[in-house]
């Protein structure tokens, strides 16, 4: 259905049914429990968790295909969100025209940049890329200053123009993103028991947009066009050889997934009309390398569950602090307890990036085809080996 | 490679899926019907502190965490008390707030807006703070700000020092207890015209962003003022760590003063490169040469060790001052941590306790109602003399000190001396001062 094989469609359906109710799916322990510090059903990190995935998707789609490995894309994401965030201060609230905005420039600067990158390959073009992210990082923070707001970042004000909508709302407050007055913020909560689950439009939005983003990953990937990016990534000069100007494809992937990246931002923007400079800095773009690999680079889903995994962490465990686990651990004796927390403390709050470096290096060197090859040992080992079905499977890790 | 073959089944499935996933959003337009964001239903609040624990100004951070902590045990009601013993508002009892316990939560800011917004949303959207508090940073505590406005709930500014915070940038939401840039240039200048004389050459290095322009602002027009002439102003991003190539290019600028607008590593760094080259012993234009740190703080000083010797600036509060205040809040800090707070570390612990006083006196948690209570709010007993936090602007006005590198330090934590405690009435200013000008607090939100 869509135009999707049998398997590429109970996938799609396996990501439209994780988004669409991941307010349940991540909130499973009672709101009043000790373990509700796991939770991760709340709006602001499930927004994170599906803009991510949308990221790592468009990411993939050059690094997993054509094996070009970018290490500035944050750049495109970035340029995203302030397209978008100027859109609110100047013409409207309404999210459409900020996310159109914002994939169309991030999809220009990416003409630019991938056709200045793309005539270099392998090293020279990761280090180009890096170059272009801190330039643009650089000019973001203090040289455009006027246009980016510099490092406390471009935000709303109330005396914005907004052309199409209100400068200010009837009680003296900035308006907030809308699509068609449908609130971004809005939010309902379900109680079910000791349960609260939340549902936020703006999640939903975003929700949608992933379905959308992942369907149009998985056409590009079974398309001419993606056998044709596959074919650089096993061998350029082969296929150069052969005839084939290999640079629009690449370039063409290379725009694509900027505008993906611009997509996100612009997504990020309308969820919190913020944009600051730090989203384009090299960390950010090492990120999102990391949540390909992680999750299993040239794979569809293995993107999207490496972006939720890191987001987790970030979000969940660097928010566990000393007094949390003498509370896990109060059952202990004194002195047993206090060492316990002296082990575990390095490990959590400000050391979460630690753990999350440690769990990469043994799904690197265990693993190599990320979360994804996992899902598929496990699997395998609970059908028993019967591996013939396994291997052919869409999922397939590329080297 | 795509082949469409539609079934009755497979149709009838993608449509119901596709039609649950149209409707989900839909249902649900409007939020929960409560008069306020997180309202605290049950026996305890939870408030958020959320305070840089990594990045350049991690010291701080870790100093007002451990404030908060302690502002948290006396508004339980344990330990000794602290300041609620000198504090001149006693609606306080030390039984919680509103009889509710008080809990937190803690996120890091790593000293990044970006991150700073998604930690104080967590603890607003998953643990259910009425209150975020927290900073060292302007521009993230511009960028918070911004979103308590948004979401709802009341913001008490940490360690924030830039015009701006209170300024163009104001919030109805946001309240500032921390002096500002403006405040450190008034309380300065006097006493830089006596030390210095008033024919003097300055050279700015200041921080790039908010904190520091604003900074370099005031202390430029303050100085100016005096007759002093800016030779030039230079730039310099945050996360630099090597100032050398920024200070070489002073020795030959004809500069007799180098003014440091740095905070934090920043300033221990660029603070060590510029005493390394040697800039303390030159005599420029028959002069000595000399620095200037507009804003000083303890941490600073312990960083740069013997560099700050002899070198003045201002600050907040400082531990060695003799008001009831500051005796209480050292020693119950001094108890619990074995060492003395820090101007960042006060703040926050007398922004938590303002709180706190503001909700109890307003008998309910709703934002608008302890902005109100807030608003034109005067006190004692909290450390820096008679203050007023000014309805204009939500900024609270107090005595500024001026402090000095000391000579002869006595114990590793009696690095900085009290020059001048400037009065109240010399650094107030009109609520629509130029360089405070452009923003309106616009009207308080509680959210729902």
């Amino acid at each position: 259905m869509f135009g999707l094989d049998k398997k590429d469609t109970s996938l799609l359906m396996i990501v439209a049914v994780l988004t669409l109710f991941a307010p349940f799916i991540l909130n499973p322990f009672p709101t009043g429990s000790g373990l509700a510090q796991f939770n991760a059903g709340y709006p602001d990190l499930m927004q994170r968790f599906v803009i991510f995935g949308i990221f790592a998707i468009g990411f993939n789609i050059l690094f997993g295909l054509t094996g070009y490995l970018s290490f500035g894309h944050a750049a495109f994401l970035g340029v995203g969100s302030y397209s978008a965030v100027w859109m609110f201060k100047l013409l409207s609230m309404n999210v459409l025209p900020a996310i159109l905005l914002s994939v169309i420039i991030s999809g220009l600067f990416a003409l630019v940049i991938g056709f200045i990158s793309l005539r270099r390959s392998g090293i020279y073009f990761s280090i180009l890329t890096l170059a272009f992210a801190q330039m643009s990082f650089s000019l973001a923070y203090s040289v455009l200053t006027p246009i980016t707001n510099g490092e406390t970042g471009l935000q709303l004000t109330l005396d914005d123009p907004r052309v199409l909508g209100v400068t200010a709302t009837a009680d003296g407050s900035i308006p907030v993103t809308n699509l068609f007055g449908l609130e971004m913020r809005g939010t309902y909560e379900m109680a079910v028991g000791p349960w609260a689950f939340q549902f936020n439009i703006g999640y939903y939005l975003c929700a949608l947009v992933l379905i959308a983003a992942f369907y149009l990953a998985i056409r590009i990937f079974r398309s001419p066009f993606g056998m044709m990016l596959r074919a650089v990534k096993s061998n350029q000069q082969r296929m150069n050889y052969t005839g084939l100007n290999s640079k629009p494809y690449t370039l063409a992937a290379f725009v694509i997934s900027g505008m993906y990246a611009g997509l996100a931002g612009g997504l990020m923007a309308s969820m919190d009309p913020l944009a600051g400079a730090e989203r384009m800095q090299w960390t950010a773009s090492g990120e999102v390398v990391l949540m390909t690999i992680l999750g299993g680079a040239g794979t569809l889903i293995g993107p999207v569950l490496g972006a939720g995994f890191i987001k987790y962490f970030e979000n969940i465990f660097s928010k566990i602090n000393d007094n949390v686990l003498h509370g896990w651990f109060s059952f202990m004796p004194d002195g047993l307890e206090d060492f316990v927390v002296f082990i575990v403390h390095p490990f959590i709050g400000k050391g979460w990036h630690l753990t999350l470096g440690i769990l990469f290096m043994l799904v690197v060197i265990y693993l190599p085809g990320g979360l994804v090859e996992g899902g598929q040992r496990i699997a395998g080992w609970i059908k028993g080996n019967k591996q013939s079905d396994a291997q052919q499977s869409e999922t397939k890790p590329a080297e | 490679m795509s082949k469409l073959d539609v079934s009755r089944r497979g149709l009838l499935r993608t449509g119901a899926v596709t039609g649950a996933g149209l409707a989900l959003p839909t249902i649900f337009t409007a939020q929960s019907a409560a008069a306020f964001t997180n309202d605290p239903t049950g026996g305890s609040v939870t408030l958020g502190f959320n305070v840089p624990q990594t990045g350049p100004y991690a010291d701080e951070g870790a100093d007002e965490l451990r404030a908060y902590e302690l502002a948290v045990d006396h508004l339980n009601g344990d330990g000794d008390g602290g300041m609620l013993n000198s504090f001149s508002s006693k609606a306080l009892e030390g039984s919680g707030i509103l009889g509710k316990k008080v809990e937190y939560v803690t996120g890091d800011t790593q000293t990044k807006s970006d991150a700073a917004r998604a930690s104080a949303k967590s603890m607003i959207e998953k643990d259910g703070a009425i209150m975020i508090s927290g900073g060292s940073s302007s521009g993230v505590a511009i960028a918070v700000q911004g979103l308590c406005q948004e979401a709802g709930v009341i913001f008490m500014a940490g360690l924030t020092h830039s015009n701006d915070t209170t300024g163009k940038d104001k919030k109805a939401n946001g309240f500032r207890h921390f002096f500002n840039a403006y405040m450190s240039g008034a309380a300065l200048a006097p006493v830089l015209k006596n030390l210095y004389g008033d024919d003097r050459k300055a050279y700015h290095l200041t921080a790039d962003y908010t904190w520091g322009w604003t900074q370099e602002e005031s202390i430029k027009a303050a100085t100016e003022a005096l007759g002093w002439e800016t030779v030039n102003t230079v730039k310099t991003p945050l996360a630099a760590t090597d100032f050398s190539s920024y200070i070489a290019p002073v020795l030959n600028s004809g500069a007799d003063v180098l003014i440091l607008n740095h905070y934090g590593g920043n300033m221990v760094n660029s603070l060590t490169n510029a005493v390394q080259f040697g800039l303390r012993d030159k005599v420029v234009n028959g002069k000595n040469f000399e620095i200037v740190v507009p804003l000083y703080s303890r941490l600073m000083a312990k960083g740069a060790g013997a560099n700050v010797k002899g070198i003045h600036g201002s600050t907040n509060w400082h531990w060695s001052l003799q008001d009831e205040g500051s005796k209480a809040f050292v020693r119950s800090f001094g108890t619990k941590y074995g060492f003395p707070p820090s101007q960042a570390a006060h703040t926050c612990y007398v922004q938590t306790l303002l709180y706190a006083d503001a909700v109890q006196r307003a008998g309910s948690f709703n934002p608008c109602a302890v902005a109100e209570a807030l608003e034109g709010f005067e006190f004692d007993g909290m450390g820096n003399g008679k203050t007023l936090y000014r309805a204009d602007d939500h900024q609270c006005f107090k005595d500024v000190l001026v402090v000095r590198g000391k000579e002869n330090p006595t114990s590793e934590f009696d690095l900085l001396e009290v020059v001048e405690v400037t009065p109240r009435e010399q650094v107030e200013y009109a609520p629509d001062h130029p360089m405070f000008a452009g923003g309106q607090l616009g009207s308080c939100n509680p959210g729902a």
